[in-house]
């Protein structure tokens, strides 16, 4: 937040002066719904990670029980691999394809704009739509050979990927044409000068200047693969379930956010505050790539 | 020199047609929707690929059923998500850009910790305020003046016409972000003159400010109706859902009965509901395009 100190401060004055007394209106309604709607709901659910509880108000603290629950129970653990093994793969799989799309949209080939509008078009759809439409498309070729998705972890997985490779190859693609429209000509063309082939230009050259948009749709794949949930649910909900000697279920396809959802709303209401710990977990996990995403890009930016 | 150009020109040849074929696998799954929307149930899942044929069409059967399959009318929950998210985005809007004006040309310790507040915001996953935020949301009651019985009255936050003050709470946090940065951006000369000029902070707002954020309005707005329309567990979590769908929560349901649900009828709804994102995506395409990056980029 820092302030160009341009104009004189008298000038300044000119606007904040009156402005400040309208805070009610101006500031009044947004400030009320962030507190209904963020602020207490947050604090509230830090403190019930502490608590013992089944709704908000029989609330009873016990410390650090439900931290230590979370993280010996073995689905959360499983969900956790499970969402960075898939983090891991649709990163690849989508920053690739979508690297490669916007490159080859960039040739100024004809048509382009229209690839362009088609690619991008899933990206709309919504992730409960999605999911229900691509879980008839597998279960369509999966009937054929006496099988479902919902019955092998690797076609949950792979569909999973396949899903989400439609969906964001459009958006990537997106922000990898802006970066990529915006290398200098001149250097391209003394590459071709030098007698650079193709594909030395792309590596020595195109690549390294679109480095930002890389480091950016790197986080944005991974941290939309982290909070995945609506189309993990309408796909396979977390089917195929392994039954563990002690009776309780791993349910193999299922990520993180849908591990804390089921935790808070399955049959066992005692353990909500566990789900609430994992949710902790969870926010923390996410906000660490967030930040470490910040970074990178401010350092990207000091250095153009 | 011309061998080399023709090369380039059949290499661009040959990408035009490998793109071409991507395009038509890319849009095949909306296709497939369409066709089976047409096909009896017990076909969709034997003869998924295949066009209906005499014995598997079905006609508009699907699409008439699909109108009140699952106990609940289907034009009601697309009432609801169109409602919801009109008045959601336009509250998120016109509160927020009021906002970050405020703290863009304020600048005071307090609107400074507000905007750090809502830039943390935006990295907070909604799993881990869902079970709270929920619960609040019913706890929380506003008056309103019930004109049946010419009396104020108390609503919670779990309903249709309510729920937006929820969206609004929880989807400050992007929204101030881009508008305090665009706002940064134009100059202070122009609000100055129209202070000079005799005009009030909220004539000052409306005639002057409002319309230069015309840019950032509509990548803001794109942005929350994307979110709000294809938002399930908000919704899910938050209305009562005896009495209030949305679209995704409606076909989220008819999933939840699995195997007795006839799928001719559900993938009638299903094209029913992305039709009008098709639409208004072919239309404002290039807002559209451009506000998601714009969100991208800086969130």
């Amino acid at each position: 937040m820092k302030r160009k100190k341009g104009s004189a401060p008298g000038s300044r004055a000119l606007i904040r002066r009156p402005l400040r007394r309208w805070f009610p209106l101006f500031m009044g309604p947004v400030v009320c719904a962030f507190i209904i709607g963020f602020v207490y709901p947050f604090c509230k659910g830090v403190y019930l990670s502490f608590c013992k509880f089944k709704t908000t108000s029989d609330a009873e603290f016990i410390g650090l029980g439900n931290y230590v629950k979370a993280l010996q129970d073995a689905s959360f653990m499983h969900s956790f691999w499970y969402t960075a093994l898939f983090a891991l793969v649709s990163l690849v799989f989508i920053n690739v394809l979508a690297f490669a799309v916007a490159y080859a949209l960039t040739q100024g080939i004809k048509g382009s704009s229209l690839f362009r509008t088609v690619f991008f078009m899933p990206n709309l759809i919504g992730g409960i739509v999605l999911g229900y439409v691509w879980s008839m498309i597998f279960d369509g070729i999966l009937t054929r050979y006496n099988t479902s998705i919902l019955l092998e972890t690797k076609y949950g997985f792979w569909g999973l990927v396949i899903l989400m490779c439609w969906q964001q190859i459009g958006y990537m693609m997106i922000i990898y044409i802006a970066g990529l429209q915006a290398v200098p000509d001149d250097m391209l063309e003394a590459a071709k000068i030098d007698g650079a082939s193709r594909w030395q230009t792309l590596w020595r050259v195109t690549i390294p200047n679109v480095m930002p948009s890389i480091t950016i749709c790197t986080f944005l794949t991974l941290t939309n693969s982290f909070k995945l949930f609506d189309q993990n649910l309408a796909l396979t909900g977390g089917q195929p379930f392994l039954i563990q000697p002690d009776g309780s279920a791993i349910k193999t396809t299922e990520m993180l956010a849908l591990n804390i959802y089921n935790t808070f709303y399955g049959q066992n209401v005692n353990a909500r505050g566990t789900a609430q710990a994992k949710a902790v977990i969870f926010f923390l996990l996410v906000a660490a790539i967030g930040l470490i995403q910040l970074r990178a890009t401010r350092k990207k930016e000091v250095q153009q | 020199m011309k061998g080399t150009l023709t090369a380039e020109r059949r290499r661009k040849l040959v990408l035009s047609i490998v793109l071409a074929v991507i395009c038509i696998i890319y849009v095949l799954p909306i296709f497939m929707v369409v066709l089976n929307s047409f096909k009896l149930n017990t076909y969709v899942k034997t003869d998924t690929f295949a066009f209906p044929n005499e014995e598997s069409f079905a006609g508009w059967a699907n699409y008439i059923k699909g109108m009140t399959f699952g106990n609940y009318p289907f034009w009601k929950s697309a009432f609801y998500s169109l409602f919801i998210t009109v008045v959601s985005s336009a509250l998120i809007l016109l509160c927020t850009s009021m906002a970050a004006w405020y703290i863009a040309r304020v600048d005071s310790k307090l609107c400074r910790a507000i905007y750090y507040l809502c830039v943390f915001s935006m990295v907070v996953p909604f799993q881990m305020v869902m079970f709270t935020l929920s619960k609040t949301a019913d706890q929380v009651k506003i008056p309103y003046f019930n004109f049946a019985d010419m009396a104020f009255d108390k609503v919670a936050l779990n309903t249709p016409w309510t729920i937006p003050i929820v969206y609004l709470g929880f989807g400050a946090g992007l929204a101030i972000f881009m508008f305090v940065g665009f706002v940064k951006s134009i100059p202070l000369e122009i609000e100055e003159a129209a202070s000079i000029d005799g005009c009030g902070p909220l004539r000052t707002y409306f005639s002057v400010v409002f319309p230069m954020l015309r840019p950032t309005m509509i990548s803001v707005g794109i942005l929350e109706i994307m979110w709000v329309w294809n938002d399930y567990l908000l919704p899910y979590l938050v209305l009562d859902s005896t009495k209030y769908f949305t679209i995704p929560i409606h076909i989220q349901y008819l999933k939840g009965s699995y195997g007795t649900v006839d799928l001719g009828a559900t993938m009638a709804l299903i094209f029913l509901s992305i039709l009008p994102v098709i639409i208004f995506y072919l239309c404002c395409q290039k807002y559209i395009i451009k506000g998601v990056a714009a969100g991208a980029v800086k969130g």
